[in-house]
């Protein structure tokens, strides 16, 4: 008889394989534990490959007066004052670290005249403190951990592993059940813990710079396992993505081109973040840029394709193919301009999901134990505005900080217990879905995406995110009689109803949220609340409730006296 | 409204003896690109039709095909470019899954091999300093999103079944000898053991490089010359020989 699954056990699996993801097994490997990194895609194409403009790390290589503190500060202001203060310290305190590590790596970044890291400016960051290679920062980053990661005996990479279910026992997690899709074959992995290092859910809105992958797969299974999320109604969006051609929407514009000089004009020829910022202009957070880019196409000053245009034109040819060398090319064959001579027509794309798993700073753990959480999966660093190169700084840091916390819990637990009836029930449910004769998930994303993108985007109200929460109970609805035909092999329409589900609940969250929260806060921006108002300053929490969702709402953890210090007081 | 004629090549090796093609018509829509179509007939057509994607913006390196015959990434061939008429087929190099999707894993045997970045030893508190121009060396070739289709048109790897590691590898060779602080040279190490002697310099690998690396100018010829030089030029080898040695040869 066939085996229904094969079994690999390890001491930490790590579900994804970007940044976060890898980071936490080089941590968890040096540690001597067996781990197990399984990716949804192939090993080195995960979305940490599209980060572009850098990583933020107060090195003060150009800008002598950075320094952590900065950082910090840098980091709670902009994210509106709802960011753990603890992740932020960690992050502005360790990012430095990670950044010369993974230079030892064999890591190469740009330079400075005097051979150190070079660092260019950002929107937000007080100095300029982003360390970067030209435009392909993330792509030098997953390499480099990529190199590490297959040197290692003790890391087994199981790449187009999608794992459908957290398996719990005796009150924690236990492992999972994937399915592994060039084979159509089920796999049961025991662990004695688990990291979701999953990434983010953009791919829930139309216009979107994320990748296929970034469909909340992490966010919906520990949901399910019981994890509470956190902040979920802050969805970022970056300013500038591509408008046209229409199989391009949403791609990304890197904030490098403004870092580097790139200014936005409307139709009239109006730099009008003069208007909206008049200080930091184009270089503002990004919830400031994104809807001042929104407002300007709103009012009718607009381009041809409904955004607005970025010129860096100006600083010539052998600048712009230098220092933003994808982007030339990205423009060129996408959309035959010539940005060294012509300008972009850019507008706002959903870009990044500040909310997500509640997680303890120190360790990565969740609520649940034995499970872990590090990067987009994961909440609490970026409050309501994320800024750019902080990302790839959160996953250096609490990849590392995540992957020591699983070897910490997982040396000193025992392997746990499995109930096979729960795992041949998995089984049985994911092959259920497999018969010609249900809807297709397509058609069902494609009114989900539809509905949040035209809904919940950057100015929200009540009106239109009550029409978003029905088209989305309408479809959960829908969705016992999702079905693809065909095998368990290399099948996408039966991925595409397994996504559906975690898409599912990572809208409800963030749109419940959205609504539950009556003001405007960093990416929140509400047009009935258009105020902030100090009795929001908390987060709002989320967990499941039988079939359903509750809701709460937490205090921001107040920041001690001596770090309070380096934060300007928030104003209201 | 353009329609595209769009044929897919289909089987599963663990069902089908044979392969099939299926053709659909595919709405065109502005700008589109064949990654466009092919999702469409995904989505809206065939939903078992197995396909390889994830960035869509050319910078992961998944979605390889041949189209018309010819290698490239389908998220970056645009339909205007190739013309209404589309045939699409998998990678021809490497095992096939199932429809376009191929087994490329082979690809990271190979990458264990290359002995990995080995960099001179610095104090704890201490921090690499290199020059921008000497990074720039190695940057070109870092820009290898393998995607593999420089493995799949090279005639060496796809037809003569030899111990070549391929261009993709040799590119990676490269960009850790061109690092400014790796301390060891691959060369003779890819002649022993990764058949760089094999690679006939036909150029076609750096002709369907997305990222536009010129991967034979500027990795395996230089890696060729200097596995020649350190191995068999006896002249080279005595002015060498008084000369400090810069990297250890593997």
């Amino acid at each position: 008889m066939v085996e229904a699954y094969k079994t690999n056990e390890c001491d930490v699996l790590i579900i994804g394989a970007g940044g976060a993801g890898m980071r936490a097994a080089l941590a968890a490997s040096d540690a001597g534990l067996k781990v197990i990194v399984v990716t949804k895609s192939l090993l080195g194409k995960a979305h940490t490959v599209m980060a572009e403009g850098g990583i933020a790390a107060s090195l003060g290589n150009v800008d002598p007066d950075d320094n952590w503190t900065v950082h910090f500060a840098d980091v709670i202001e902009e994210g509106v004052y709802i960011s753990n203060w603890r992740m932020a310290e960690l992050v502005a305190k360790e990012a430095p670290n990670r950044v010369f590590e993974l230079e030892k790596f064999g890591a190469l970044f740009d330079r400075t005249p005097d051979g150190r890291i070079l660092q260019r400016a950002f929107g937000g960051h007080t100095y300029r403190r982003l360390c970067h290679v030209g435009d392909r920062t993330g792509l030098e980053i997953i390499r480099t951990l990529q190199d590490q990661i297959i040197h290692r005996k003790n890391v087994t990479v199981m790449d187009e592993m999608y794992i459908t279910k957290l398996v719990l026992a005796d009150g924690r997690v236990s492992g999972a059940i994937g399915l592994k899709m060039d084979r159509g074959e089920f796999n049961l992995f025991k662990a004695r813990a688990v990291v979701m290092a999953t990434g983010g859910c953009g791919r829930v809105f139309k216009v979107t710079s994320n990748s296929w992958e970034s469909t909340g797969d992490g966010i919906g299974l520990a949901f399910n396992a019981g994890a509470v999320l956190q902040d979920m109604e802050m969805i970022q969006f970056h300013p500038t993505g591509m408008v046209y051609p229409p199989g391009v929407k949403g791609l990304l514009v890197t904030e490098g081109v403004r870092g580097e000089g790139g200014i936005l004009y409307n139709n009239q020829k109006e730099r009008y973040m003069e208007r909206y910022s008049p200080k930091k202009k184009e270089l503002d957070a990004r919830d400031v840029v994104a809807r001042a880019n929104y407002a300007e196409i709103q009012a009718g000053r607009g381009t041809e394709h409904g955004g607005v245009y970025l010129d860096i034109s100006y600083k010539g040819a052998e600048f712009v193919k230098q220092k933003l060398p994808s982007m030339y090319h990205q423009f060129m064959e996408f959309a035959g301009i010539d940005i060294t001579k012509e300008m972009m027509e850019v507008a706002p794309t959903v870009h990044y999901q500040m909310g997500g798993i509640r997680v303890d700073p120190d360790t990565g753990a969740t609520n649940i134990p034995g499970l872990f959480a590090a990067g987009e999966v994961a909440c609490g660093l970026h409050g309501a505005n994320r800024l750019g190169g902080n990302s790839l700084a959160d996953i250096l840091v609490f990849g590392k900080i995540v992957g020591e916390g699983a070897t910490k819990f997982a040396t000193s637990e025992n392997m746990p217990g499995f109930d096979e009836q729960e795992i041949n029930a998995e089984i049985e449910r994911v092959k259920g879905l497999v018969h010609p004769d249900g809807l297709n998930a397509y058609k069902l994303i494609d009114e989900l995406t539809t509905a949040m993108s035209d809904n919940v985007g950057i100015v929200r109200d009540q009106e239109h995110l009550e029409i978003a929460l029905k088209k989305i109970l309408e479809l959960k609805e829908k969705y016992p009689r999702v079905s693809a035909p065909g095998g368990l092999k290399y099948n996408h329409g039966l991925l595409a109803a397994l996504e559906l589900g975690n898409m599912l609940i990572a809208t409800e969250a963030i749109v419940r949220s959205a609504i539950m929260r009556p003001e405007s806060r960093g990416a929140h921006t509400r047009r009935d609340y258009p105020k902030k108002n100090p009795e929001w300053l908390k987060n709002i929490i989320c967990s499941k409730d039988g079939d359903g969702m509750k809701f709460d709402t937490v205090p921001v953890p107040e920041i001690p006296e001596e770090l309070k210090k380096y934060v300007k007081p928030e104003v209201y | 409204m353009d329609k595209i004629n769009l044929k897919i090549y289909r089987k599963d090796p663990s069902v089908d003896e044979k392969e099939h093609y299926d053709t659909f018509e595919v709405p065109y829509v502005d700008g589109m690109v064949v990654l466009d179509a092919v999702r469409y007939v995904e989505e809206n057509l065939d939903t078992t039709l197995a396909i390889r994607w994830n960035c869509k913006a050319a910078k992961c390196g998944s979605c390889s095909a041949e189209i018309n015959g010819f290698p490239r990434l389908m998220c970056k061939t645009r339909i205007d470019k190739v013309g209404f008429n589309i045939t699409v087929n998998p990678m021809g190099a490497f095992p096939l899954i199932k429809d376009l999707v191929t087994d490329v894993t082979g690809n990271w045997d190979i990458l264990r091999k290359i002995p990995p970045f080995t960099p001179k030893e610095l104090g704890p508190d201490q921090h690499f300093s290199m020059k921008q121009e000497d990074v720039e060396r190695s940057k070109e070739f870092r820009q290898c999103i393998e995607c593999f289709l420089c493995q799949d048109v090279c005639h060496v790897v796809r037809e003569h079944y030899t111990d070549y590691f391929g261009p993709r590898h040799i590119v990676k060779a490269a960009s850790l000898d061109m690092h400014p602080m790796d301390t060891i040279d691959r060369s003779t190490f890819l002649n022993k053991e990764g058949g760089l002697g094999y690679c006939n310099i036909t150029k076609c690998c750096q002709e369907v490089c997305p990222e536009h690396i010129v991967i034979t100018d500027n990795a395996i010829i230089q890696e060729k010359e200097r596995a020649v030089d350190l191995t068999y030029d006896p002249l080279a080898m005595l002015i060498k020989g008084r000369r400090k040695k810069e990297k250890r040869v593997v």
